[in-house]
């Protein structure tokens, strides 16, 4: 159990918060290992944002133990402070100010600060590093957002949403910035409404639906769980569509092939995909 | 410095967080660059009191009846202070509201910023631009208004003291009235009203010796009516005492107020002082 917990960069057990009558987080438990990318991906109001806020210390908890770091961030010092890096929702860094003005600032705060201008390599905005922050694309003022995060050389990354409203392109981008700082042995925890994002950077991920974690595990692994159905669909003599779920798709199929005796009008075999587990599981299904 | 965290990367590194002090010039050389940069603010800080001061002084130039002064002459020392509040007072209660909005100040709990470095930078930041302000003022007031800088020694360190007590006051009523606002938005109107209420019962608008003496009392509870009166006594001839409330300057009754309004003040602050806005609990 001790040794468990030294392992663990975030620690989280039976985590509680309740806004007046709606409970946000209805008990939740994490486990976030030490340099691994974890993913937090659930609907809008599922209760990520609130958790990560907790883990922060920016917010307060009605029940449950949290240790990031090894410390109750509800008492984190500025030493503890200084070793967790944030990237919030809604970011806002000082307008008026140049990239390389801010970065360089922000490093002042910290007692083994990265190089500013290798951070700023790092994020990729060598080029813009003398402008002003006001004259920033979104995509750039989010890879500033992240310079600024990591300019202390943290040990755990947290990452609230960072690519909602990009483009398909600076979504991209981003990720391999992302997968940059998990192979310098950051640890990650980055909250996500995107599966497709989640899939593509998370070592293990945890859904959650109604403030409660609904499935945890490695990407692969919950597909395999939750999606071992296959669905055989095809298309009657008299043009009725039939479709149906089976764990054996094989020996439905040779029965099919039976009875129309060679081809089998409209056939198909489709396997979940990750997203139809994750709607399943979040009880959004109905919503497509 | 304990020991007791453990990092698990980097052998040798220190681990000594910089101080509140050396961070506060840094943040205070920043906000400055910022303020400088954003240009129309500029120009209605530093305006706005000018051209009342034009306003005011220039409509009313008569002779003060048994003073020996001209009213052009009391509005140099009042527009100077009510600069000295602007600067301070309005700038900082609004700038505050809408950082705290903008959730600039959220950003900065969630770095390890010693909490003094952030009001040390706003007050480095309030001391150059209400300098800056005053310096100004009184340049107008000298080549226009016949007002005549002091030459004793005495005067002036009278004016030091009256500048960093009342700037002091001011500024942190301002961090205190930035709590105020439900949003950014509404800063302007939650600050600027009991600022222009203040200025028209401590003697800043209308002579002392006109406005009713429940007015004044009001005003004397706060620190713009010694801040006024303080600077009337520096820059203007020992004849214009009559007007006063009391027929004398004061300096140590000023003192005291703007002293205790410096110790309250940081106290108001230290007790309502809040990162967030409401909304975000």
């Amino acid at each position: 159990m001790t040794a468990d917990a030294k392992q663990l960069a975030v620690d989280v057990r039976g985590l509680r918060k309740q806004y007046g009558d709606v409970t946000a987080v209805d008990g939740i438990d994490l486990g976030i290992r030490q340099g691994e990318v974890f993913g937090l991906l659930g609907p809008n109001g599922a209760g990520k944002s609130t958790t990560v806020e907790i883990l922060q210390g920016n917010r307060g908890r009605d029940a449950g133990e949290v240790s990031v770091l090894g410390s109750d961030p509800a008492t984190g010092t500025r030493a503890w402070r200084s070793r967790v890096g944030i990237v919030w929702q809604d970011e806002s860094a000082p307008a008026e100010l140049t990239v390389r003005e801010s970065v360089r600032h922000f490093a002042r705060y910290y007692p083994n600060p990265r190089d500013p201008e290798e951070v700023i390599a790092l994020v990729g905005l060598q080029a813009k590093a003398d402008s002003r922050i006001k004259s920033l694309s979104g995509g750039q003022r989010r890879r500033l957002d992240v310079a600024l995060g990591v300019i202390g050389g943290p040990e755990l990354l947290l990452l609230d949403e960072p690519t909602t409203g990009f483009d398909p392109a600076a979504r991209r981008q981003f990720w391999d910035l992302i997968r940059l700082l998990a192979d310098e042995g950051t640890t990650i925890l980055l909250t996500t409404h995107y599966l497709e994002e989640a899939e593509a950077l998370a070592d293990r991920l945890a859904v959650v639906a109604r403030g409660r974690v609904v499935a945890e595990g490695e990407p692969a692994a919950l597909r395999e769980r939750f999606g071992t159905e296959a669905t055989v669909a095809w298309v009657e003599h008299d043009g009725t569509p039939r479709a149906e779920r089976t764990a054996t798709p094989t020996r439905t199929v040779a029965e099919l092939m039976h009875r129309f005796d060679g081809e089998i009008p409209g056939l198909r075999v489709t396997r979940p995909t990750l997203e139809d587990v994750y709607l399943r599981l979040t009880g959004q299904e109905n919503a497509r | 410095m304990t020991t007791t965290a453990v990092r698990p990367r980097g052998g040798t590194r220190s681990d000594r967080l910089p101080g509140a002090w050396g961070l506060g010039l840094h943040r205070g050389a920043l906000e400055i660059r910022q303020f400088f940069r954003q240009r129309d603010q500029v120009v209605f800080t530093f305006a706005f009191p000018v051209v009342f001061l034009f306003l005011f002084a220039s409509i009313f130039s008569d002779d003060v009846r048994g003073a020996g002064i001209t009213a052009s002459q009391l509005y140099v020392p009042a527009m100077m202070a009510a600069g000295i509040m602007s600067t301070s007072f309005q700038s900082l209660g609004i700038s505050i509201a809408i950082e705290r909005d903008e959730k600039v100040l959220r950003r900065l709990r969630g770095i390890p910023m010693p909490p003094a470095a952030y009001f040390l930078g706003k007050i480095w930041l309030v001391l150059v631009t209400g300098a800056l302000e005053t310096a100004v003022l009184l340049t107008v007031g000298t080549t226009l208004y016949d007002v005549e800088l002091p030459s004793d020694p005495g005067k002036w360190a009278e004016f030091g003291w009256i500048f960093v007590l009342g700037l002091t006051a001011c500024a942190l009523l301002g961090i205190a009235i930035s709590s105020v606002p439900k949003s950014g938005k509404s800063a302007t109107s939650v600050v600027v009203l009991p600022f222009l209420v203040l200025q028209f019962i401590s003697g800043v608008y209308i002579s002392i010796d006109t406005i009713p003496d429940w007015m004044l009392n009001i005003g004397a509870a706060f620190p713009l009516k010694w801040m006024c009166q303080g600077l009337r006594g520096v820059f203007l001839p020992e004849s214009a005492k009559v007007l006063e409330q009391a027929g004398d300057w004061e300096f140590g009754r000023i003192a005291l107020v703007l002293g205790a309004w410096c110790v309250g003040g940081l106290l108001l602050c230290l007790l309502t002082f809040r990162w967030t806005n409401r909304r975000d609990g």
